[in-house]
């Protein structure tokens, strides 16, 4: 007999339980489970990283990580980059530049580039196409969010 | 996907003998490769066995001996490594160029090698290096040349119940250096139309021994030994570089299809073997 399996994890600093089938992706727990949509799915296979989440310390695309890896692990989704009603600097940026179109792509942009900057507060302009080489946009032409990226990281620095 | 069960070992032996109880039971490590193919109903299993929370997965310990590279250690974690950097820089460029930042937040050398694509990024290079392979399964361990280690595309040496715990590199000879080139269409996040990998040790101006490994171009990642061999006590010149390309490029079987035709495989073997090499060179030329 199939068993849901209970998983206690930290996401966007609150605990969270939730009740999960082995077979689902952190993604549809995420989005299904926890109502957390924000996060977006693309591609589904790990190519678009519009599902891009933060595992620990390391950016992943949660289409292929299972939600029963998420057990004890700590997790920031696009919700927990804001604080409260104010943008982060990063979401602020892409506004500022145009940044995004359709949007779709928006959110694994913002959860991926907001964690190059916590690592490296001033990246290049290769250093943040290369970092973002696992996010697609087909709207923008990548221009206006690299940026938006390279904006963040001035002000920030100033 | 189909339902299964998940469980996450934290010892080897209890990974074991979940793999003895389960016959049909699947590995998981970084699951870049795996969760696609569940998903596409290329794979299928009643038990997925997470293998991350073993601690001989998860070695990366460097010392005396070599490189020890637990099986499930994921890319960043070798290219943020920086004696890694220092002592084995080939490897932290693979580590940096299989997939993008999210994927190598979680794809591991020891899946890239499991999962046995011809053109897995990751196999030319550790065949150059000369990287072992420790197996543990239900009769013990062995070891195994990693080069022997892929027989076909997706199938490996291990036999039911078997599983790669990790991969060890000698360590690193004075005078010594390596390199990994693939071609690609665009920057990044692509699979090789093919790659080389290659070693090389050198000795006052001469070539003392070299390894050549393709990836690509056969339907596994292949060893060009005559290649590599065709150099050793050879001057290291432009006209030695280009007689072991022509080596490398006739050692290839490559096939036609959607990334390139077998002419520009074999084409590209040559010339990624001679830049593969000078890089080699140069690194060893620096070493010290």
């Amino acid at each position: 007999m199939h068993k849901k399996v209970h998983v206690q994890a930290t996401i966007n600093n609150e605990p969270v339980e939730f009740l999960c089938e082995p077979r689902q992706s952190l993604l549809e727990c995420l989005r299904d489970i926890l109502g957390l949509t924000g996060t977006k799915e693309g591609c589904n296979d790990g190519n678009c990283g519009a599902c891009t989440v933060v595992l620990d310390d390391r950016i992943v695309t949660s289409c292929l990580v299972l939600g029963v890896e998420a057990q004890g692990r700590k997790i920031t989704t696009i919700e927990g980059i804001a604080e409260g009603h104010k943008l982060h600097p990063l979401q602020q940026a892409f506004l500022e530049n145009a940044a995004l179109q359709c949007g779709v792509c928006t959110p694994g942009f913002l959860v991926a580039a907001k964690a190059l900057l916590d690592a490296e507060p001033n990246p290049s302009e290769e250093r943040i196409r290369l970092w973002l080489a696992n996010n697609l946009c087909r709207c923008t032409g990548y221009d206006k969010i690299v940026r938006a990226v390279k904006q963040c990281a001035t002000e920030v620095n100033a | 996907m189909k339902w299964f069960d998940y469980s996450a070992p934290s010892s080897l032996s209890e990974a074991l003998k979940l793999l003895r109880e389960n016959s049909q039971a699947l590995l998981l490590a970084g699951g870049t490769d795996l969760l696609v193919q569940m998903r596409a109903g290329r794979k299928q299993t009643d038990l997925v066995i997470d293998i991350k929370n073993i601690a001989e997965l998860n070695q990366l310990v460097l010392d005396a001996s070599g490189l020890r590279l637990g099986a499930a250690v994921p890319c960043y974690r070798i290219y943020n490594h920086r004696d890694i950097a220092r002592g084995y820089p080939a490897l932290s460029d693979v580590a940096s160029l299989i997939g993008g930042t999210q994927i190598q937040g979680r794809a591991s050398i020891g899946g890239n090698l499991c999962n046995a694509a011809p053109s897995a990024d990751a196999v030319p290079l550790l065949i150059a290096l000369g990287a072992i392979c420790r197996i543990a399964g239900p009769s013990g361990e062995r070891t195994v040349p990693v080069e022997e280690f892929c027989t076909a595309p997706g199938k490996t040496v291990l036999k039911q119940g078997e599983l790669l715990v990790s991969l060890h590199l000698p360590p690193p000879k004075p005078h010594s250096g390596a390199a990994y080139l693939r071609f690609i269409p665009r920057n990044e996040m692509d699979i090789a139309v093919a790659g080389a990998g290659v070693s090389v040790e050198l000795n006052n101006g001469n070539f003392q021994s070299v390894r050549i490994a393709l990836g690509a171009v056969a339907p596994t990642p292949l060893y060009a030994k005559q290649a590599g061999d065709s150099l050793a006590g050879k001057p290291v010149n432009d006209a030695c570089i280009q007689t072991a390309a022509e080596l490398a490029k006739a050692a290839a079987s490559p096939i036609t299809d959607m990334r390139g035709t077998a002419e520009y495989r074999r084409h590209l073997c040559a010339v990624l073997t001679a830049r593969a090499l000078k890089q080699a060179i140069q690194r060893a030329q620096e070493a010290k």
